[in-house]
């Protein structure tokens, strides 16, 4: 007993920090798992309206995004001001009947055979957009049999 | 030589002491850039495209609901002015017609919303009714969940139970073309 007491008492070891670079090496690996590069460039300024009956998109994979919005300030020179579809980083060149199709099979081609059928749309929508441009957009997706959509929205506290 | 001889011992042992620091400079890159954020957003499922209109005039009159929305925003559910506040509970009390009304749906599995905008409507107008009639309809899951099963309507509740109650209040909203109103 007074040798294990002995032993204390002598000296102070410094913490060991060997361990540290572990530590920071496993919050990176997550982080790095996690982390999804946004892949395109916003050209239109979009803020979606809020809702209450909101779902999750699951798997970030399986989901395309359409925006639809104003040109933002920097691009009004060259695009205009009125409301424009943006797929992928360009905005929508000739038509929508032509190009949303082409856009839906770039996408599908990424995705493995078995999970094509989950493949959801994701539509954001600045709020005050009329709903012409969004009809066409939709027109656009049940023709080329993209039938599953998600409005995208913000959550918003009960009335 | 003898120097030589000295780097020698030196060298055994590689300094890790700046590894760290490299972690936390990639761990830093990657919480600034990481968008934890999970989109959310109201699922819907469109109709598939054909090219002929469904015709709804053979329906029975009293089982159709039905919500137009104009160019200034305007709301006209069933022909007479409506407010978004009041679309939640009248539509629920005319899925389920508890008072067994002569002008409301004959039963739930019967009934039908029609919505129908302009080209002119804003999308913010648009959802917040597409957001009320399905708010309405998951209200009634919500109690029909509890009535049969005692638990809260969810997406994580089993596929049976959710088909079961779909059977009972199944969700049906037929979207008609818009008409071409206040396009800008």
């Amino acid at each position: 007993m007074s040798k294990f007491k002995k032993k204390r008492g002598k000296s102070q070891p410094a913490i060991s920090t060997a361990s540290l670079p572990d530590i920071i090496f496993m919050l990176l690996f997550f982080f790095m798992v996690v982390t999804v590069m946004r892949n395109s460039e916003l050209l239109v300024d979009v803020v979606v309206p809020e809702a209450t009956e909101l779902q999750k998109l699951q798997q970030k994979s399986l989901v395309n995004y359409i925006y639809v919005g104003k040109p933002k300030q920097k691009n009004q020179a060259k695009y205009g001001t009125s409301p424009r579809v943006q797929l992928n980083d360009a905005f929508v060149k000739s038509s929508l009947e032509a190009e949303i199709p082409l856009f839906l099979e770039k996408h599908k081609i990424k995705v493995p055979e078995q999970q094509r059928p989950r493949i959801t749309t994701s539509l954001r929508v600045d709020g005050d957009v009329t709903m012409g441009i969004v009809q066409d957009v939709k027109t656009a997706l049940r023709k080329a049999n993209q039938l599953k959509v998600n409005y995208s929205a913000r959550p918003r506290a009960q009335r | 030589m003898a120097k030589k001889s000295s780097r020698d011992r030196m060298n055994n042992e590689v300094n890790a002491g700046s590894m760290a620091d490299i972690a936390f400079l990639l761990l830093i890159f990657f919480l600034v850039t990481t968008t934890i954020d999970v989109d959310k957003g109201i699922t819907v499922k469109l109709p598939p495209w054909s090219e002929d209109e469904p015709d709804i005039t053979k329906l029975n009159k009293r089982n159709v609901y039905s919500v137009l929305v104009n160019a200034q925003n305007q709301l006209l559910v069933r022909g007479e002015l409506a407010n978004v506040d009041e679309l939640r509970e009248n539509t629920k009390e005319f899925i389920l017609n508890p008072q067994k009304r002569e002008d409301l749906a004959e039963k739930p599995t019967k009934a039908i919303i029609s919505l129908k905008n302009d080209r002119g409507t804003s999308y913010e107008t648009y959802l917040e009714v597409y957001n009320e009639l399905k708010a309405a309809y998951s209200e009634l899951w919500n109690d029909q969940a509890q009535k049969l099963y005692g638990v809260d309507y969810s997406e994580d509740l089993p596929l049976a139970y959710k088909k079961e109650i779909r059977k009972i209040i199944p969700f049906v909203i037929s979207e008609a073309e818009p008409t071409n109103f206040g396009e800008e």
